[in-house]
């Protein structure tokens, strides 16, 4: 599966002798074995450039869900990700914001255009969790909405006249932030993606990572990756879902090496070397956010963005919601939600407890 | 004309060689949520190791933890002054996915050194009586925050009529200058909006210079303390300093500008430690004395007992807790003698300073 966007290749006026590119088949197709001594050029190494075409009309969605405690820079970081305001901070010192007693989902859309391709990306916020003194199940409104979105999507999917392109909202990946304590996980941490990580792509990141030295980073990370795998919770690329040894080296690295990759957000730009950056500016320096040797921002919005975003999807279509459809159709005895035989409404989905308000 | 002279002016040197004698004792709880850099912050303050064979658990370790009271004593001598020094950590303190009450054993640890300070004080042999009593807790705030969080609240809410606190900023180097300001006006109005008691540095003296108080005003204003602690030494060009070093520069932990780490030691360390022992003596161990008196007595000397918390004479028909009623009023009586003739000297002592001073005056005049 190609990951990201395809390259740009000439136009061939080749059309009527290439079928209709179809959007990608869940299941790849085997390749079909080629008579090598075709000689000539046939042309259908075009399809990349036609479904880049498709692809730049139709544009596509993206749905990033960030969690973490209050104040450790997620709205910043995605910000800075995305080179927008997308999302709006919900701290300013003289606004009297309060922090909410249950968890709150907010999910705010934008457009964003770059190179002829529109992507609408949708940034769902999680204020509240972690922020409680009793922080019990303060992950189950976040379940309960991807859920819901799963749910939302099945509903249109199962539908007798279905739109030609049912609109996405689930959670393509979630970036879990992870406080640099510098010494472990905390409790909530491990719960909640314990929880979440069968369900969602978790790609967990290390917040405000400008308060560690390079060994404290190191140390730090190596730590949260063994209690990862002791807990047996797989962030994402997960393991499980390597479909090639390209792809198994390429992740293996970024799992075993790079992952959590320990990030500094910032929407302030400063002069370094004649140059403006993104940074934070100390009495005892600046901290160049796309500087790789201050922190692994940029290797983050690479991985999401410049390499692994299509995978994101794929992975969010193919196996986390053919898990809820495969459980849901399971649930009902085979059968979609919705109208069943004869004219017998089916239960909808069981709400999770919402958890109570302190 | 030469004034009479008395010569208990050198009263204050006497009692200075005696305490120096005797050694200084310093309880300091350390408290906030574990990774705040509160280890590393007191092996910067006291410039000691406390804390070398510290084993931070797992987080999977730590879902059923609860919180731990650990006491670390070390003796410290600078001067030909020694101080016994005694720090109380809280492991587990806001680490549990649930932290509901979880200061109540921090609350209970205070009360019971004032408790054990109650009965030593009201008991048969006082010569030797050890003070365990907390004199300061340095409770940590985190820097990732945008102020106090609930937990914060509800744990300072919980002690702050029982210890002096000073609340400092953790691993304050995660903050631009203008976050920090920001952060420490949120921390300051919060804790006036929830009515919580830090301690309060007492005003310097008016005859001091300018200079000095203008500096004790800085200080003051800088309250809470953004702290970073270090205890390495890093070369950062000319002169080795105490810092941490980063690809982007070296934060220097005694560079004022850097953060508030000389602030805090000079405030607590150099200047303010007997007065911590002194505010925790006279006024909360006092308000805890009058507190648990009161909730003894029978309904009659209520009264008494709340109006003047340095008056013992309503405590001749309270009975002391633990100890027969006989010996209690005989402790009480002696207590009041003691008080009384305390009471006599000093108002012999301010008679003959007037006096000394109207017989100078006098011979001026003539």
């Amino acid at each position: 599966m190609s990951k990201g966007l395809p390259e740009t290749r000439t136009d061939t006026a080749m059309s009527e002798l290439v079928p209709e590119p179809r959007p990608k088949p869940a299941v790849p197709m085997k390749p079909v074995s080629i008579n090598s001594n075709l000689l000539g050029y046939i042309g259908i190494d075009t399809i990349i450039e036609q479904m880049r075409k498709k692809t730049m009309k139709t544009g596509f969605d993206f749905n990033i869900m960030v969690v973490g405690q209050s104040g450790l820079g997620k709205s910043t970081l995605v910000n800075t990700l995305f080179k927008s305001q997308v999302s709006r901070k919900a701290s300013s010192w003289n606004r009297e914001e309060k922090i909410p007693k249950t968890v709150e989902i907010k999910a705010i859309g934008h457009v964003i255009e770059e190179g002829g391709v529109k992507m609408k990306l949708t940034v769902i916020d999680t204020p509240g969790f972690g922020d409680q003194i009793n922080n019990e199940n303060c992950w189950e409104p976040i379940e309960k909405y991807i859920n819901e979105q799963y749910e939302k999507f099945l509903k249109e999917e199962v539908n007798i006249a279905r739109k030609k392109r049912i609109p996405d909202t689930r959670v393509h990946c979630c970036l879990y932030f992870i406080s640099p304590t510098g010494h472990s996980l905390r409790p909530l941490d491990l719960e909640f993606m314990k929880h979440l990580s069968k369900v969602v792509n978790i790609i967990p990141v290390i917040a405000k990572a400008d308060t560690m030295t390079l060994e404290e980073k190191s140390e730090f990370k190596q730590r949260v990756r063994k209690e990862l795998e002791v807990n047996g919770i797989e962030f994402y690329p997960q393991k499980e879902f390597d479909e090639d040894l390209e792809d198994k080296t390429e992740n293996d690295k970024i799992r075993q090496e790079s992952m959590p990759f320990a990030v500094v957000g910032s929407d302030k730009e400063y002069q370094v070397n004649g140059k403006r950056v993104l940074g934070r500016k100390t009495p005892w320096g600046i901290i160049e956010v796309e500087n790789l040797s201050h922190c692994e921002f940029a290797l983050l919005r690479d991985f999401v963005i410049r390499t692994h975003l299509q995978d994101l999807k794929e992975v969010t279509h193919n196996i986390h919601y053919e898990t809820y459809r495969a459980k849901r159709l399971n649930d009902n005895g085979g059968l979609p939600p919705g109208e069943g035989l004869l004219g017998t409404v089916l239960p909808p989905v069981p709400a999770t407890p919402c958890p109570t308000a302190e | 004309m030469d004034k009479e002279y008395v010569g208990f002016a050198a009263l204050p040197n006497q009692l200075h060689r005696k305490s120096v004698k005797k050694g200084f004792d310093f309880t300091l709880m350390v408290a906030g949520e574990s990774g705040l850099g509160k280890s590393t912050l007191i092996n910067s303050l006291f410039l000691t190791n406390l804390y070398e064979d510290r084993q931070v658990p797992e987080a999977s370790a730590r879902l059923t933890q609860t919180l731990t009271i650990e006491r670390r004593g070390v003796e410290i001598e600078e001067g030909g002054i020694k101080v016994k020094l005694t720090l109380v950590d809280t492991p587990g303190f806001g680490d549990s996915v649930d932290c509901s009450d979880c200061w109540l054993p921090v609350v209970r640890f205070i009360e019971e050194q004032f408790e054990q300070y109650l009965r030593d004080e009201s008991g048969l042999n006082r010569k030797n009586i050890q003070d365990s009593r907390v004199h300061c807790c340095l409770y940590f705030i985190s820097p990732f925050g945008r102020g106090l969080r609930p937990l914060d609240v509800a744990f300072l809410r919980a002690v702050h009529e029982k210890v002096n606190i000073i609340p400092v900023i953790g691993k304050a180097d995660a903050l631009m200058p203008k976050e920090t300001q920001a952060l420490k006006q949120k921390i300051r109005e919060q804790l006036k909006e929830e009515e919580i008691n830090i301690y309060q540095f007492p005003d310097c003296d008016s005859d001091e210079d300018e200079d000095f108080k203008r500096q004790d005003a800085e200080m003051k204003e800088s309250i809470p303390f953004a702290v970073v602690g270090s205890c390495e030494v890093v070369r950062d060009g000319t002169r080795p300093v105490r810092g941490r070093r980063y690809s982007w520069g070296t934060v220097e932990v005694e560079n004022p500008h850097h953060c508030d780490f000389l602030n805090l030691r000079r405030m607590l360390v150099q200047t303010h430690l007997q007065d911590l022992k002194e505010v925790t003596h006279d006024l909360l161990y006092e308000g805890y004395r009058a507190r648990c008196l009161q909730s003894l007595a029978r309904p009659g000397a209520r009264d008494r007992a709340s109006r003047s918390k340095l008056s013992r004479q309503s405590a001749t028909e309270i009975p002391l807790p633990m100890l027969p009623l006989a010996d209690t009023e005989k402790l009480i009586r002696e207590k009041d003698e003691e008080l009384r003739r305390m009471q006599e000297m000093l108002e012999k002592m301010q008679a003959q300073m007037q006096q000394s001073q109207a017989q100078g005056e006098q011979s001026d005049a003539l």
